[in-house]
């Protein structure tokens, strides 16, 4: 997919908060993956102006491929500045595939505690699921094939934008 | 001749001593133990990264707190982890020490955390790994003999990263016993590689190694000539055990000369930090008043020493 064709990824954020704000509730918190949706996360929280901070997390201790890859080469500390217990917690992430990270992002929370329920919002479910995971928010849902990448990255002015490409 | 550490493509397969790593590979293990110090706050302070794997603590020496720092950062990587207190038990009976390794990876070992007296006992586990095809096997250095203690030296890392940020404009002085010191030796080789300015070893001429000066360091034998101006000061314990020869009159002259006091701390810079790798004998190479002063950051070590023993244990498990 060419750059011309990508949606904008700042409007798109937009778009995921006014999804989201009808269902807000008191007790709702977001969670944002490391490192695209820490900064989707962070825009939700403005948009939506939630007073507080957005709960950050790096699954790289709960990854299912450690046995192959070993740890990931940057790794951010998880930073959860509030009790998860009872809460109703948004994972945000920037891009949804296989829902590994997914899955091991909710392993990751559970360690902190027990909330209420934990929903998923996503700038994009590029498909290709290996798990029984659903983004209940989500903008865009581009089937992309196995050899593309769709990445999510700032650019010098702190601008979100996508970037596809083909690997081999 | 390749390190012993790294495997073909460079990684880290085993940690046996601070010598010879790169900067990047000590900032490595910095930085994913800064990941790690925020697990052991957490309400479940457990991460899967070793769910399944064994991890054997070999400890052919005494120790308390090095060898329970290792069995903490292994539990809270999910590890199993075995102690063996091989010293009482298959030693005695006349086992030898490859003997024993051999029976260990037969049992389905994953990690070998290895103190020994003797300096070099890790490598020839290392070696007899690599010839038997078992390089799958890491080796872990917890101290050997007066050659290296290769995480001290990076949790002594971490705490100054810790408190002064950036190694280049800092000096070091490490005071006291360094001639049986192998906690200063791995010091010295980690503060040259991440560009420390300067590193002084303090202490009597004949607690010093010849040619010390070799490594990179200013000798000072006189402490306060050693303390003037420095950043941080790594105070070393006075190694009684090892004290056969007439190496010093006594303690108390000790003290008297190489003694951190408040007044002589007082000639360092005001907010130089105090560190110590313990067990201290306090009167002995410190005084109490320090120990418990507000520059001291001995404690904090120890819980920094967790986080950077599981950032070593998950880089090696997962190269």
């Amino acid at each position: 997919m060419p750059l011309t064709e990508l949606p904008d990824a700042e409007a798109q954020c937009v778009t995921l908060a006014n999804l989201i704000r009808p269902q807000l509730q008191a007790n709702t918190l977001l969670v944002g993956i490391h490192s695209g949706g820490a900064w989707v996360a962070r825009r939700l929280s403005e948009l939506l102006e939630l007073p507080g901070e957005v709960g950050l997390i790096d699954v790289s201790f709960y990854r299912d491929d450690f046995g192959e890859k070993g740890l990931h080469p940057q790794i951010k500390p998880t930073s959860i500045p509030f009790d998860v217990e009872g809460r109703s917690l948004i994972l945000v992430d920037d891009v949804l595939y296989t829902g590994r990270t997914t899955r091991a992002a909710i392993n990751e929370l559970f360690d902190y505690g027990r909330p209420a329920s934990i929903r998923l919002a996503v700038l994009a479910d590029r498909g290709g699921r290996e798990l029984p995971i659903y983004a209940e928010f989500c903008p865009w849902r581009p089937g992309l094939g196995d050899s593309e990448e769709l990445v999510l990255e700032t650019s010098d002015t702190g601008h979100l934008q996508w970037r596809c490409s083909q690997h081999a | 001749m390749r390190n012993p550490q790294l495997n073909a493509n460079g990684e880290l397969i085993h940690l046996l001593s601070t010598e010879g790593l790169p900067r990047e590979a000590l900032t490595r293990i910095l930085d994913i133990a800064s990941s790690f110090l925020e697990v052991s706050d957490r309400d479940v302070k457990k991460v899967p990264v070793l769910r399944g794997k064994s991890v054997f603590n070999l400890f052919f020496e005494n120790s308390t707190r090095t060898r329970t720092t290792f069995e903490i950062a292994a539990k809270r990587l999910s590890a199993d982890v075995i102690n063996l207190d091989v010293a009482r038990s298959s030693t005695a009976k006349g086992e030898t020490l490859l003997d024993t390794v051999d029976n260990l990876v037969a049992m389905h070992a994953d990690m070998f955390v290895v103190r020994h007296s003797s300096s070099g006992a890790p490598y020839l586990i290392v070696d007899h790994l690599h010839r038997t095809g078992r390089s799958d096997v890491h080796v872990v250095n917890a101290g050997d003999g007066r050659h290296a203690h290769p995480t001290q030296g990076l949790l002594d890392m971490y705490t100054i990263r810790h408190y002064k940020k950036d190694f280049s404009n800092l000096t070091v002085a490490i005071v006291g016993d360094i001639l049986h010191s192998r906690v200063a030796r791995s010091d010295i080789h980690a503060l040259n590689a991440l560009g420390v300015g300067q590193v002084r070893a303090v202490g009597p001429q004949t607690l010093l190694p010849t040619a010390i000066e070799k490594m990179g360091v200013r000798v000072c034998n006189d402490l306060q000539e050693g303390l003037r101006d420095c950043d941080v000061v790594i105070m070393l314990r006075l190694q009684n055990e090892r004290m056969n020869g007439a190496l010093l009159p006594s303690a108390r002259e000790y003290f008297k000369g190489y003694g951190l006091t408040p007044k002589t701390l007082a000639l360092a810079k005001p907010d130089a930090i105090v560190m110590h790798p313990g067990p201290m004998n306090r009167g002995v190479e410190i005084d109490s008043e320090v120990a418990d002063g507000p520059q001291a950051v001995i404690l904090p070590q120890v819980t920094f020493g967790i986080a950077v023993r599981m950032a070593v244990m998950s880089i090696l498990a997962g190269n």
